[in-house]
């Protein structure tokens, strides 16, 4: 018996520290960034860094620079035209599934939403260069089509399955007698939704359309092949532009391992660390009190 | 009978016209890559090595390439997965550490795939002294499909009744026992399932192999798990981005995207199926 409750408690312990690993995981990655992003702040400036728009490592007749804004600027363009475009359209599905359509109508719907979700990412880049990039290169006379528009089409049509599966199940939360209320009161099928289940619902779709933004600043392959890649500070959505994603996928193959350029790769990492990070945390906080209120 | 108002005309018009774009998406997206890549995909295209700079033969090693990573990516994700989903759903009480590890949990899932790649090439790569090769990919995707792993399994986990469990405890059984003879033989088809569609994921992924261990060309098969390998996303990219004849490999890389897609469809679809049987077996 003795033996048992032993090997039980080794079982438990087992369990207990394999439960662990997704905080070491995190933990990890995130020492590890720091890590290597000190090795990097030793010889740049952390101001220099976020807020020059100069980035030219690899200067030999100047000292090198190390200036990430451009590249910031440039993600938060890119994911923010992006949402742009899927919020109505995804917010747009959730309500038609929700309230209009019918089982069958559904059935077909849902999967296509799947499937969807399913592509990845490198096929939908080779889709913005031969599909999007020519109609856009097309439409506004352009050299070629790669620039932030067709990223931000791009990871709207990435960020759409999200938006729609999170927006649907908080439009689907919003207790029944609510929208009751609001038909009894003379309200149109519209007006309910605008002005009673959307608002009702709002804080689940606020908290969708903060995951669908993390993703989409964190993706790199769409906007790397459909962006343009172009380092500079971009005035329009024809501009080509360059992401921190791209940056790190470009470069990271080509420095040498442990120099400053190398650890500033990593420095952007952290920053794009930081930056998903911090909306993952804000949209889950948004999503808890959500639940908790309809409670 | 009230007559419909203008603005709910105008209004389910636009809520129409949002799945109307979705679908259409889906169609256009489908459409281009099937019709395009059709042509090229025989049998010849892939079981054959890429010839003459890889503007004519197949894909061949590139789909053993992502073939391997992807079991190497099974093998690490889903007992760790599983592991740590049996102990928030079966040891672990509602607790400050529960809360963390949800929220670590929660947040990996959110961690951008290049931020997994910089992580691989130092852990992997440069401090356990793999090199560049399928062993250092495989477990930098392993990590990625962690949070989804352990998503599914616990998912799983729950569906199995709790009377199960306190059958099996009330005969005078062990937790460990209980959970082993009760638990776990209802919830692994489940975990299983769930785990495949996180697998099909990481097949897809590109970005975390850039660094880990994708090359562009490499003449032959690889020789072991030490040896650096081509995938068929890297295949995708290189194909249409960084190749000296982009225009001419067109065709190629239309292949290409059309076995990829096909292949985690499949997954997909393989999945799916699994759980409809599972679910009449366990009925019957």
């Amino acid at each position: 018996m003795g033996h048992s409750r032993f090997k039980e408690k080794m079982i438990h312990g087992l369990f207990f520290l394999n439960g662990l690993v997704a905080v070491i995981v995190l933990v990890g990655i995130f020492a590890l960034l720091v890590t290597k992003s000190i090795s990097a702040f030793r010889e740049i400036s952390l101001s220099q860094f976020l807020f020059s728009a100069n980035w030219n490592p690899t200067a030999t007749f100047v000292a090198p620079s190390y200036g990430i804004w451009s590249m910031i600027v440039s993600t938060f363009m890119v994911s923010l035209g992006a949402l742009c475009i899927a919020l109505p359209l995804g917010i747009g599905t959730a309500a038609y599934l929700s309230d209009v359509a019918s089982a069958r109508v559904r059935e077909i719907v849902k999967p296509i939403v799947e499937i969807l979700a399913g592509i990845p990412s490198v096929v939908i880049g080779f889709l913005g260069i031969v599909l999007v990039g020519p109609v856009i290169a097309k439409v506004f006379h352009t050299t070629n089509g790669l620039n932030a528009l067709n990223g931000s089409i791009l990871l709207a049509v990435m960020a759409l399955p999200t938006i729609i599966s999170l927006s649907e199940d908080a439009l689907k939360s919003v207790p029944k007698s609510f929208e009751e209320a609001s038909l009894a009161l003379g309200a149109t099928k519209w007006q309910t939704l605008v002005r009673v289940k959307i608002p009702a619902a709002l804080s689940g779709i606020i908290a969708a359309s903060m995951l669908g933004m993390g993703r989409a600043i964190g993706e790199t392959m769409t906007v790397l092949m459909a962006t343009g890649c172009a380092l500079e500070m971009p005035k329009s959505f024809l501009d080509s532009v360059l992401t921190m994603t791209s940056t790190i996928a470009i470069e990271l193959g080509e420095v040498p391992y442990n120099t400053t350029h190398y650890y500033a790769l990593f420095a952007i990492g952290l920053v794009l660390f930081i930056i998903t990070f911090v909306i993952n945390m804000i949209s889950d906080i948004i999503l808890h009190r959500y639940e908790k209120v309809i409670k | 009978m009230k007559k419909p108002h203008i603005s709910d005309m105008l209004g389910f018009g636009f809520l129409r016209f949002s799945v109307g774009t979705v679908i259409v998406a889906l169609i256009i997206i489908l459409f281009d890559i099937i019709s395009k890549g059709r042509g090229v995909i025989c049998w010849k295209f892939l079981i054959t090595m890429p010839k003459n700079g890889m503007t004519e033969g197949g894909i061949l090693p590139a789909i053993i390439g992502t073939f391997l990573v992807t079991v190497i990516t099974a093998l690490l994700s889903i007992p760790l997965g599983m592991g740590c989903a049996i102990y928030l759903n079966e040891y672990a009480r509602e607790n400050m550490l529960n809360r963390l590890i949800r929220m670590s949990i929660r947040n990996l899932s959110g961690v951008p795939s290049i931020v997994y790649g910089l992580f691989g090439v130092i852990l992997f790569v440069q401090v356990m002294n793999l090199g560049t090769c399928i062993l250092s990919a495989g477990m930098t995707l392993g990590l990625m499909t962690l949070p989804w792993t352990i998503t599914a399994s616990e998912e799983a986990l729950k569906n199995v009744p709790k009377s199960y469990r306190e059958g099996a405890l009330a005969l005078g059984a062990t937790k460990w026992q209980s959970i082993r003879t009760n638990v776990l033989p209802y919830a692994i088809p489940g975990m299983l399932t769930g785990t495949i569609l996180g697998l099909s994921r990481a097949a897809g992924e590109t970005a975390p192999i850039l660094f880990t261990g994708a090359a562009f060309f490499i003449p032959f098969l690889p020789k072991s798990l030490f040896s650096q390998f081509m995938a068929l996303p890297y295949h995708l990219y290189i194909m249409s981005t960084q190749h000296h004849a982009i225009s001419k490999v067109r065709p190629i890389a239309y292949g290409t995207a059309l076995v990829l897609i096909a292949l985690v469809f499949a997954m997909n679809l393989g999945a799916v199926i699994a759980r409809y049987r599972l679910r009449k077996i366990k009925m019957e």
